[in-house]
């Protein structure tokens, strides 16, 4: 392993990281600015012009406040929780394409931290360990509520899970590849995704905003029925954490929806453009594109949370297992037959 | 039991039709509702650049008045200290030199005269009490201020009109 390698790799994860952050961060200030606009009323503007250092303004209070911690609660598990919750939602965004290869020189250097060839798989099973962070939180309170909101968004997220694994199959059983890079290398030009497979994309939305447990899937963070949910005994930086670690997980929701079923980095025209613009500037403009899909689809979390009220316990039970469930597998089964008919003739 | 209003109302409960059930549709017209108040104007007022205009009756900051000489009305006579139901009014009367005759309108006035705004609420008993026409509460929304002791006005301070000529 050269060392220009492991340069090049750690360039990319430090601006990965910093850009996920960021975005996370203005996240919270365009979710309280959408949420105004759609309510016919401002949202915070008076720290900086429009309101645009409001972000950096919570993150100081954050850090500025006491951490308080729970006499009878069990230490280690209190800390582990925000940052478990912060480690998962953080290391989903490995495996993401974020445009196509990029030649600085005589150097091809792909803009994806690593593609591994169950990249699918490897972000299922960092979605399922979220729901960890949740429950551990809920348990090391020492609070019932909170244990019960924990119970709840556990019970939620195994639900919705299963629902997202069906929905990605019949995609897997199209695409042929669990690769993120090939197929977002498969939907070039206008093939997205979505044309393809519109039930399971639906399905795979409505289960991924239960997995971030956005509203109105959000009953484990209600706050008019648990007061904070699981967070509630939660102070400072480790309530800070588990704030972020929520949009963080959004974000790495919207980014995977538009890359499995949207196209990713692809856009109509692009071998136009990377024909024009060569191969240092081409790529990037991919990766624009790409962001404003994700943007697009962080603006859709946000104004689904204001329109739809929030489900109730068992209509969310009843939704994820008796209802999205037999649908996906309904939409595996069509999406075989017709593979299956379309081999043969 | 006999209903008791003439009208009646029929509940219709027929079942939900599959374009219904799917709710999606429901959701896209929610959605189109929601999308169409990111164009409406915005009711907020910017407060302190904008505001809202006060009824002619608003009660705002207290001030003492002076006749049509420019003398002060208020004789210290208590009453408004008597009516106020916050115990927010203080003052100390003392007898008018004859050298400040054009100052006072009678013999006995309010050398000081205190109102503590963070009692005050705003009633107006104290306007409505007093016998001279003194005290009106036609000023403005009091200011914010950090420390305690700020909020206590004085005669020279802002509850007077007095330093202007009216």
């Amino acid at each position: 392993m050269e060392i220009s390698f492991v340069i090049e790799k750690f360039i990319l994860v430090a601006i990965l990281f910093g850009i996920t952050l960021v975005i996370a961060m203005y996240s919270t200030y365009a979710e309280r600015k959408v949420a105004a606009f759609l309510q016919d009323r401002l949202g915070p503007d008076r720290a900086g012009p429009f309101g645009m250092f409001q972000p950096l303004a919570d993150g100081l209070k954050m850090f500025m406040k006491e951490e308080i911690t729970p006499t009878n609660s069990s230490k280690w598990l209190f800390m582990v929780g925000p940052g478990l919750s912060m480690l998962t939602a953080c290391i989903g965004t490995a495996v993401i394409p974020w445009g196509s290869d990029m030649t600085i020189g005589d150097r091809v250097i792909p803009l994806q931290v690593t593609d591994i060839n169950v990249g699918v798989l490897y972000i299922f099973g960092v979605v399922s360990l979220g729901v960890y962070g949740v429950m551990i939180g809920g348990w090391a309170s020492n609070n019932k509520y909170s244990l019960l909101s924990a119970i709840r968004a556990a019970s939620q997220n195994i639900s919705y899970e299963i629902a997202m694994g069906l929905s990605i199959i019949a995609l897997l059983l199209f695409t042929g590849t669990m690769s993120l890079r090939e197929i977002s290398d498969q939907q070039h030009g206008w093939n997205w995704n979505v044309l393809y497979q519109p039930l399971g994309f639906i399905i795979f939305m409505i289960c991924s905003f239960a997995e971030t447990n956005r509203a109105p899937f959000d009953l484990p963070e209600c706050e008019t029925e648990l007061i904070g949910g699981y967070h509630t005994e939660y102070s400072s930086m480790k309530l800070g954490f588990y704030l972020f670690s929520e949009y963080i997980n959004m974000f790495v929701s919207a980014t995977v929806m538009a890359s499995l079923y949207f196209g990713g980095y692809n856009y109509p025209g692009m071998d136009w453009v990377l024909l024009q613009t060569g191969p240092i500037i081409g790529p990037l403009i991919g990766t624009v594109v790409f962001f404003m899909k994700i943007f697009a689809f962080i603006f859709f979390f946000m104004w689904v949370r204001w329109t739809i009220p929030r489900f109730r316990y068992d209509q969310l039970m009843h939704l994820g297992w008796k209802v999205l469930i037999p649908l996906a597998i309904a939409n595996i089964i069509v999406t075989g037959v017709v593979i299956a008919l379309v081999e043969k003739f | 039991m006999e209903p008791l209003t003439s009208k009646k109302k029929v509940l219709e409960q027929k079942p939900l039709t599959l374009a219904e059930r799917l709710y999606l549709p429901a959701i896209g017209k929610g959605l189109a509702i929601t999308f169409s108040h990111l164009f409406k104007k915005e009711a907020t007022i910017r407060y302190p650049e904008e505001q809202r205009e006060f009824s002619t009756n608003f009660r705002g900051l207290h001030s003492l008045k002076r006749d049509e000489e420019g003398k002060e009305r208020c004789t210290a006579c208590g009453l408004c200290a008597l009516s106020c139901p916050a115990e927010a009014i203080t003052m100390i009367a003392a007898e008018r030199k004859p050298e400040e005759k054009d100052l006072y309108r009678e013999e006995k006035y309010a050398a000081v005269y205190e109102i503590n705004m963070l009692r005050c609420i705003f009633c107006g008993l104290c306007e409505e009490a007093c016998p001279k026409e003194a005290i009106y509460l036609d000023g403005p929304i009091v200011p914010s201020d950090y420390l305690r002791k700020d909020f206590i006005y004085g005669k020279d301070k802002l509850v007077e009109a007095p330093l202007e000529k009216k």
